[in-house]
C-alpha cells in the first residue's frame, strides 16, 4: 500500500513524459534547413571526438540530432551493414572482407613505445623492442638499461593498436609473452605509470596528454624520430593509424553532409583538442 | 548427544569468562579492516573529487568530452533510467516474493525452478546483460538506445537481488502474526498487506537500498542500451548517458579526464546518500526502525 | 504455511487477484533467464556446431584470431577468483555485521551501516580505478606490475562484501526478539545468545546473502578486467596475471567479428551453466541437513 502512494507520483511522471515529448520534430520545416536523426556506433577512440563535432553541428543545424553510441570497432561495421547505424567508426584500415563499406578518414593517430619516466633508456631498436616481447629479453640491463625487470604491457587481440603495433614489427600474437594485457588506452596508460619496469604502446595523442597532465610516463623515439602528434602530422612518424568514418554503399543526404563537415577544416581545432592529428581529404 | 552437551558447558564456561570484552574485539578488528579499505577508497574518491566540486558542476552540461563543463545532463539521464527501473522492479518483486515467501508449500517444484532461475540470473555477467538488452530492447523491440530500454536492461539486472532479499525478508516475519491473523479471520490481501508486509519493511528496504545501488554502478549494461548521448534526454525514447557510463569514459577511455570521473564519482556518492537517506526515512515513517539491537530487548 | 490453503472461506476476489499476480510475477521474473538464455544459444549455435564444445577444452591457447580456442584458462580465472573473493568476504562480512549489529555502540553502527550501503552503490569502475591505481602499484612490491590473482580477489572481495554484510544484518536483525530476550533469561552473555541463537535462526538468510554475493563475483566484469592482468594463463601462484570469462567478453566483444564473436556468447553460456551448478549445489546442500 505504501509502494502505491510512493510509486503514484512517479507512474504519472513516467506517463506525461512518454506523452508530452513522443513527437519530436516531425513536422517538415520552411526553410531547408537539414532535419532528423543521424545514429553513429563504433570505435571507443573515436567516440569522444565525434560527439563533439555532433555537438557543433547541431548548433548550426538545430532540426537535427546526432547520437554518437561506442562499442568497438568491430560493432560500428557490424551496425553499419545491418542498418542499425547510419554511419560506423573504425579506428582502423578495413579488412579485407570489409571491402563492400566505404571509408571516410577524418584524423589520424599516431601509435608510441612508453615506459616509465624513471626510465632512463634513451630508445630501443626494432630487435630489442620485438626481443621483449617475445620475452627473450626479461630485464631492463639486457638492453641497455638498469638492472630491472621488465614488464610486457600488451593490448587484447583485436584492439586496433594491437594490430598496427603488430604489423609494425612483423610479429605474430601467439608468439608474444606478455605479463599485462589492457583493453583502452587509458588503462595501458595507467598500468605503465604505476609499474616502474613496464613498457607499452600507446596512441601518442593519449599519452602526449596525460604527459601534459603529470602523469609519469615517457615517450620513445622509434627508428630515430620523435613519438610527437607533429611528427605523426607530417608523416614522418612510422607507426600510426587512420581514424576513420565507415558507410554502406549510398549513405543519406544527412549522413553525407555530416562526413563532410567532420572532414571540413571548421572542425580541426576540436580533432587537435581530442589530441588527434587533423588529415584534409 | 552427552559429549555435545560436555562441549556446549564447556564454551559456556569459555564465553561466560571471555565473554562480551573477546567477542567485541574479535568482531571489531574485522569490521576495522572492513572500514578500513572502504575508508580508503572513499576518501580517494573525495580527495580527489571535491577539489573539482562545484554547484556550477552540478548544473552544467559537459564540454570537450567532458573534461570541462559539468554533468547536469547525465544527472537528469541517470535518474530517468533509474525511475524506470524502479517502477518496473519494485511491484515485479513484490509480488515474486510474495509468492516464494508465503506459498512455498503448494508447488514446491514450481517455485524451486524460479528460485533456481533467479540464482543464474544473478550471476549473468553484466556485459550478458548489455548484449541482450541491446538485441532485445534496442533492436528488436525497436526501442533503439533510450532510456527506456537502459531502464528496462537493469531492471532484469537487480531482478533476483530485490526478489530475493524481499523474500528473505517476508519469511522471516514469524508465523505467530499470519497465524493470529488467520484466527481472526482476515483475508490473505489484508494480512499481506496490513501485516506481513509492514513488519517486512524495513528488511526490504535494505534490499531496495542494495538495488538501487547495483542499478546506480552499472557500466557495461547500460552502454548498449541507454547509450553515450550526453545531450539531456528530450524523452524516454532518447539516449541518455548514465553517471557509471560517463566516470568510464573519463576515467579508461578520455586522457586527461581523471578529474572530473572523480567528480562524477563523489556526485554519485553524494545522490547514493540522498536515496539511502529517504530510504530510512520512509522506512521511520512506516513506525519501525532499521537497525534493531540487543539493546532494546533487554 | 498453508495457513491460508486451509480458510478458504474468506477467499476474496482481492485474493484471487493477489494470488494470479503473484504467480504471474513470478513467471515473468524466471522467464527473463530464459529470453537470455535463448538470446544467448541463439548467437553461440554457429560456433557451438562448427567449432564444437570439445575443442574449447583441447585447443592448445586462446588466440582466436589463429583459430586457437582454449577456455581453460580462463574458466580457471572465474573459479580462482571468485572462490578468492568469497573467502576473504564472508568471514570478514560476517564478524562485522555481528560487530554491527550486536556489539558496536549504537551511533557507531548507524554511521557504519551507511558507510556499507554507500560502498553498495560504488560502480564497478570506481573500485577497477582505485585497484589499478592505487592497490596495484602497492602489491607490485612484491613483484612484478602488481595487477594479478591477488590483487583481483581483494578488489572483488571488497566489491561483494556489501552484499553479505547487508543480506547478513537484516536476516538478524529479523530474529524474532522473544529468541533473544529467552537466550538472555536464560542468563546466556550476549555473545553466545549471538552464537547459540541468531547465527543458526538467520542461517538461511546469510546463506542466500553469500550466495547472491558469489553470484556478484562470478558476473562482475569491469573491476576484475581492471587489476587482473588478464594474460590467459592458469596461475601458478597468487601473483601471476589472470584473465575471467567475463573480462575476456568485455576485452573482446568490441572488437570481434563472425565466429569470433559467437564463441565469446558460447563462453556467455558457458559461465551461465558454472552458476547453475553452484546454484544447484548451495541448494542440495541447504536441503540435505534441514528443510528451512
Amino acid at each position: 500500500m505504501n509502494d502505491i502512494r510512493i510509486l503514484g507520483p512517479l507512474i504519472l511522471l513516467l506517463i506525461t513524459g512518454c506523452g508530452g515529448i513522443q513527437a519530436p520534430s516531425s513536422e517538415a520545416s520552411p526553410t531547408p534547413q537539414l532535419s532528423g536523426r543521424l545514429e553513429l556506433t563504433g570505435s571507443s577512440t573515436i567516440a569522444p571526438l565525434v560527439t563533439e563535432i555532433a555537438k557543433r553541428f547541431e548548433l548550426k543545424h538545430p532540426e537535427v540530432r546526432v547520437d554518437v553510441q561506442t562499442g568497438g570497432s568491430g560493432k560500428g561495421i557490424a551496425d553499419v551493414r545491418n542498418g542499425t547505424a547510419d554511419i560506423g567508426m573504425a579506428s582502423r584500415a578495413l579488412a579485407e572482407d570489409e571491402q563492400d563499406l566505404t571509408i571516410h578518414p577524418i584524423a589520424v593517430d599516431g601509435v608510441g613505445i612508453i615506459v616509465h619516466s624513471s626510465n632512463p633508456i634513451p630508445e630501443l631498436t626494432a630487435e630489442q623492442i620485438v626481443g621483449i616481447y617475445r620475452g627473450e629479453s626479461n630485464n631492463w640491463s639486457e638492453v641497455g638499461g638498469p638492472d630491472l625487470q621488465i614488464t610486457v604491457v600488451h593490448k587484447a587481440e583485436g584492439r586496433a593498436t594491437l594490430e598496427v603495433f603488430l604489423e609494425y614489427f612483423d610479429l605474430e600474437n601467439p608468439s608474444i609473452k606478455a605479463d599485462v594485457i589492457v583493453g583502452d588506452n587509458e588503462h595501458g596508460i595507467k598500468t605503465v605509470a604505476g609499474t616502474k619496469g613496464a613498457i607499452g604502446y600507446v596512441s601518442i595523442g593519449t599519452a602526449e596528454a596525460d604527459i601534459q597532465a603529470g602523469v609519469p610516463i615517457r615517450l620513445l623515439p622509434l627508428a630515430a624520430v620523435e613519438a610527437t602528434t607533429k611528427n605523426v602530422g607530417n608523416g614522418s612518424f612510422p607507426m600510426s593509424r587512420p581514424l576513420n568514418l565507415v558507410t554502406a554503399d549510398s549513405p543519406g543526404d544527412l549522413a553525407r553532409q555530416f562526413i563532410t563537415y567532420c572532414q571540413s577544416e571548421e572542425v580541426h581545432d576540436l580533432v587537435v583538442s581530442q589530441y588527434f592529428v587533423p588529415v584534409t581529404p | 548427544m552427552n559429549s555435545e552437551t560436555r562441549n556446549d558447558r564447556l564454551s559456556l564456561s569459555f564465553s561466560r569468562r571471555f565473554g562480551p570484552e573477546l567477542a567485541t574485539v574479535l568482531t571489531g578488528i574485522p569490521a576495522l579492516v572492513v572500514a578500513g579499505m572502504f575508508g580508503w577508497i572513499l576518501a580517494d574518491i573525495l580527495y580527489h573529487g571535491l577539489t573539482q566540486f562545484s554547484w556550477a558542476f552540478l548544473t552544467s552540461a559537459p564540454e570537450d568530452a567532458g573534461r570541462q563543463g559539468g554533468i547536469s545532463t547525465i544527472l537528469v539521464s541517470t535518474l530517468m533510467i533509474l525511475g524506470i527501473t524502479l517502477i518496473i522492479v519494485v511491484p515485479v518483486s513484490l509480488a515474486t516474493a510474495v509468492e516464494l515467501a508465503e506459498r512455498r508449500s503448494r508447488s514446491v517444484r514450481f517455485d524451486r525452478l524460479v528460485r533456481r532461475s533467479l540464482d543464474v540470473l544473478a550471476a549473468c555477467p553484466s556485459i550478458v546483460f548489455g548484449l541482450f538488452g541491446n538485441a532485445f530492447f534496442c533492436v528488436y523491440l525497436k526501442m533503439g538506445y533510450s532510456i527506456l530500454a537502459g531502464g528496462l536492461t537493469l531492471a532484469c539486472m537487480v531482478l533476483p537481488l530485490l526478489i530475493r532479499t524481499s523474500e528473505q525478508a517476508i519469511r522471516a516475519v514469524p508465523d505467530e502474526y499470519r497465524h493470529a491473523a488467520a484466527s481472526l479471520g482476515l483475508s490473505r490481501w489484508t494480512t499481506l498487506f496490513r501485516i506481513v508486509l509492514p513488519a517486512a519493511l524495513p528488511a526490504m528496504a535494505a534490499g531496495l537500498v542494495l538495488s538501487i545501488g547495483r542499478a546506480l554502478s552499472e557500466t557495461a549494461a547500460l552502454i548498449f542500451t541507454s547509450g553515450y548521448v550526453t545531450r539531456s534526454p528530450e524523452s524516454l525514447f532518447d539516449s541518455g548517458r548514465a553517471m557509471s557510463v560517463h566516470i568510464y569514459d573519463l576515467a579508461m577511455n578520455v586522457p586527461g579526464g581523471n578529474p572530473r570521473a572523480y567528480a562524477t564519482a563523489a556526485t554519485l556518492l553524494i545522490v547514493l546518500l540522498v536515496i539511502n537517506g529517504i530510504a530510512v526515512r520512509l522506512t521511520r515513517i512506516a513506525g519501525l526502525t532499521l537497525n534493531p539491537s540487543l539493546e532494546k530487548n533487554h | 504455511m498453508t495457513w491460508w490453503s486451509r480458510n478458504t472461506s474468506s477467499q476474496s476476489r482481492r485474493d484471487l487477484a493477489l494470488r494470479w499476480v503473484a504467480r504471474a510475477s513470478s513467471v515473468l521474473s524466471a522467464a527473463v533467464i530464459l529470453l537470455i538464455f535463448l538470446f544467448l544459444l541463439q548467437e553461440a549455435a554457429p560456433a557451438l556446431a562448427n567449432i564444437g564444445i570439445s575443442r574449447f577444452f583441447t585447443d592448445t591457447s586462446w588466440h582466436p584470431l589463429s583459430a586457437q580456442f582454449n577456455l581453460v584458462p580462463m574458466l580457471m580465472g572465474t573459479v580462482l577468483t571468485t572462490l578468492g573473493a568469497v573467502v576473504i568476504a564472508t568471514p570478514l562480512g560476517l564478524a562485522a555485521a555481528i560487530y554491527c549489529v550486536y556489539f558496536a555502540p549504537r551511533g557507531l553502527a548507524t554511521w557504519y551501516r551507511r558507510l556499507i550501503e554507500l560502498m553498495a552503490g560504488i560502480p564497478s569502475v570506481v573500485f577497477g580505478l582505485w585497484g589499478l591505481v592505487k592497490l596495484a602499484p602497492f602489491i607490485g612490491q612484491l613483484g612484478g606490475s602488481g595487477q594479478n590473482l591477488l590483487t583481483a580477489m581483494i578488489v572483488l572481495s571488497l566489491m561483494i562484501l556489501p552484499t553479505v554484510m547487508l543480506t547478513t544484518c537484516s536476516s538478524m536483525a529479523a530474529v524474532p526478539p522473544e529468541l533473544l530476550r529467552g537466550g538472555a533469561a536464560l542468563g546466556l552473555n550476549r555473545w553466545s545468545v549471538v552464537r547459540r541463537i541468531v547465527l543458526p535462526a538467520a542461517r538461511g538468510g546469510i546463506g542466500v546473502g553469500i550466495l547472491l554475493a558469489t553470484a556478484r563475483a562470478v558476473g562482475e566484469t569491469m573491476a576484475v578486467l581492471m587489476v587482473a592482468g588478464n594474460v590467459v594463463e592458469i596461475p601458478t601462484s597468487l601473483l601471476d596475471p589472470v584473465r575471467t570469462l567475463t573480462a575476456n567478453i568485455a576485452l573482446e566483444m568490441g572488437y570481434a567479428t563472425t565466429a569470433h564473436r559467437s564463441i565469446l556468447f558460447a563462453s556467455g553460456l558457458l559461465l551461465m551453466g558454472l552458476v547453475a551448478c553452484v546454484a544447484l549445489v548451495a541448494e542440495v546442500r541447504k536441503r540435505s541437513p534441514h528443510e528451512l
